[in-house]
């Protein structure tokens, strides 16, 4: 971009420096060739979005970026803390309005009494837990801002369990004669159509929930009922409705919008 | 006989010129994720005198379902940002061009004076050390201006991890708000910015690529022709 003697520098508060008398055949050189460096120098933003179209696909994302926002998690994972809490509200700042902003995996028809959570493990038998046996664990109720990956948010008001205390008492996410943590959980909705990943840190936030209520009042089929997740260190899209089953596993568990170009982890 | 006139160091114009296209990157990324959610307009009383942004416009850049695609080129391209400009400031302070950039007593009376000249309606542009009394104010507002975009942007990013910053930045709605202000205010630096340099001319421009400008006559006998960059 420039010739070397250009580098030094002037010292502060002094004239500009005034090199000796140039030919102009000179200084025509140096302009000639600053301004080929220069071109020269506009080939690599160019190449480097050629490059970045060329890129391999992993789930609708060059596979660069993916790389990138694998490295974004593992700083994200270096600040988390559960010492870190969403900001609460009074109860009555929240809406009554509560958002609805997706119907998948609650398109089909459900018996609210049949359902129970399948919970599953490796090398365990799979549990299944009726909404009753969850009342009976204590109430934990938030007022926050839920966030939308789309960029609104909402002051919400939800009631349940804490994820943590529930992991405990059913004795779930610790590897068989280990203290070791499977490294994630995964939920889907009972017809399949909903699915996410999150990590474990994520799960047993204190402010992770498995929410029964909204407004004070059970929820409603098109807000989750009869149990859903509240996860106020991600996005609303990992905020799974309708939990059908769960499962902690050491692969990363399917998930809908990582699959449709998002990313995976996107934690708050 | 010409001389030349040492007048951006190499470093600056490295770090000027790879900032335009991550800077370019940064605000149409931020577009693609500002349609999934447009709730800023112009309103005075009820009527609307503009909406961020008007159909033609969002057609005319497609930016129509595209937030995850805009997600992951901001969430990369903020490590290139934030690293080039913070190497930007770490140069400026330690080679002392900090000197030439930061305001001091005599420059807002002097952008005043500049502004008068640059419409016209002062004949003589005040003396000079590189940079005029406006460029100082324009150049250190434009720099805590990327700071700022940084600070919101991380309270919108991580709002819990980071909840301090995101309450002092006003709240997470409002951190959102300021970060689309100052785009929308590079945008106008940018239009200025391009409007100045055209005025200044050929000789100034090709300064910040070749790093000098190109004086005519003997500086004893006549003072170098005062020039408006930008």
């Amino acid at each position: 971009m420039a010739t070397v003697d250009d580098i030094e520098e002037e010292l502060p508060e002094k004239k500009p420096h005034r090199e000796e008398l140039t030919s102009e055949q000179q200084i025509r050189r140096r302009t000639l060739k600053a301004f080929a460096l220069f071109g020269l120098a506009g080939v690599i933003p160019f190449s480097l979005w050629k490059w970045i179209k060329i890129q391999p696909k992993e789930a609708g994302l060059p596979k660069v970026f993916r790389e990138v926002l694998k490295v974004n998690e593992e700083v994200a994972n270096g600040y988390f803390s559960n010492a870190n809490l969403a900001p609460t509200f009074p109860k009555d700042w929240a809406v009554k309005n509560v958002r609805v902003n997706g119907r998948d995996g609650l398109r089909s028809a459900i018996d609210k009494d049949a359902w129970r959570l399948k919970v599953e493990q490796p090398g365990r038998k799979a549990l299944l837990i009726s909404l009753d046996e969850l009342k009976a664990l204590p109430k934990q109720e938030i007022v926050f801002e839920f966030k939308c990956i789309e960029g609104w948010s909402q002051i919400q008001h939800w009631g349940g369990v804490n994820f943590a205390e529930f992991v405990k008492k059913y004795q779930l996410g610790q590897k068989d004669g280990s203290e070791a943590w499977y490294p994630y959980v995964g939920m889907k909705t009972p017809d399949g159509g909903y699915y996410v990943g999150i990590d474990t840190p994520s799960a047993l936030h204190p402010q992770t929930i498995l929410a029964y209520e909204m407004n004070g009042e059970p929820l409603t089929d098109l807000h989750g009922a009869p149990l859903r997740l509240i996860i106020p260190v991600k996005y609303g899209v990992k905020n799974l409705k309708r939990i059908g089953s769960l499962w902690f596993s050491d692969e990363r568990p399917r998930d809908f919008w990582a699959e449709r170009g998002y990313d995976y982890h996107v934690g708050l | 006989m010409k001389r030349i006139i040492h007048k951006h160091p190499l470093a600056i114009r490295w770090f000027h010129w790879i900032n335009f296209p991550i800077l370019f990157v940064m605000i149409w990324s931020g577009l693609l994720i500002y349609w999934a959610y447009q709730p800023y307009k112009i309103q005075i009383g009820d009527t609307v005198l503009f909406k961020f942004f008007p159909n033609w416009f969002i057609q005319a850049l497609n930016l129509r379902r595209r937030l995850a695609e805009g997600m992951s080129w901001h969430f990369v391209f903020m490590w290139l940002f934030t690293i080039n400009g913070a190497l930007y400031v770490l140069y400026t302070f330690i080679s002392g061009e900090w000197r030439f950039l930061l305001p001091n007593r005599r420059s807002f009376r002097e952008a005043g004076q500049v502004l008068l000249h640059d419409l016209g309606i002062r004949k003589t542009a005040p003396p000079q050390v590189k940079y005029n009394g406006a460029q100082r104010i324009a150049y250190t507002a434009i720099l805590l201006m990327g700071i700022g975009s940084l600070l919101t942007g991380l309270a919108i990013y991580k709002p819990t991890q980071f909840s301090g910053l995101t309450t002092v930045m006003g709240g997470y709605e409002n951190a959102r708000l300021w970060h689309f202000i100052l785009t929308i205010g590079y945008v106008l630096f940018f239009v200025i910015h391009l409007l100045q340099v055209a005025r200044a001319g050929w000789n100034n421009f090709q300064a910040m690529v070749t790093g000098f400008e190109v004086e005519k006559k003997l500086p004893e006998k006549t003072p170098p022709a005062p020039t408006t960059p930008a």
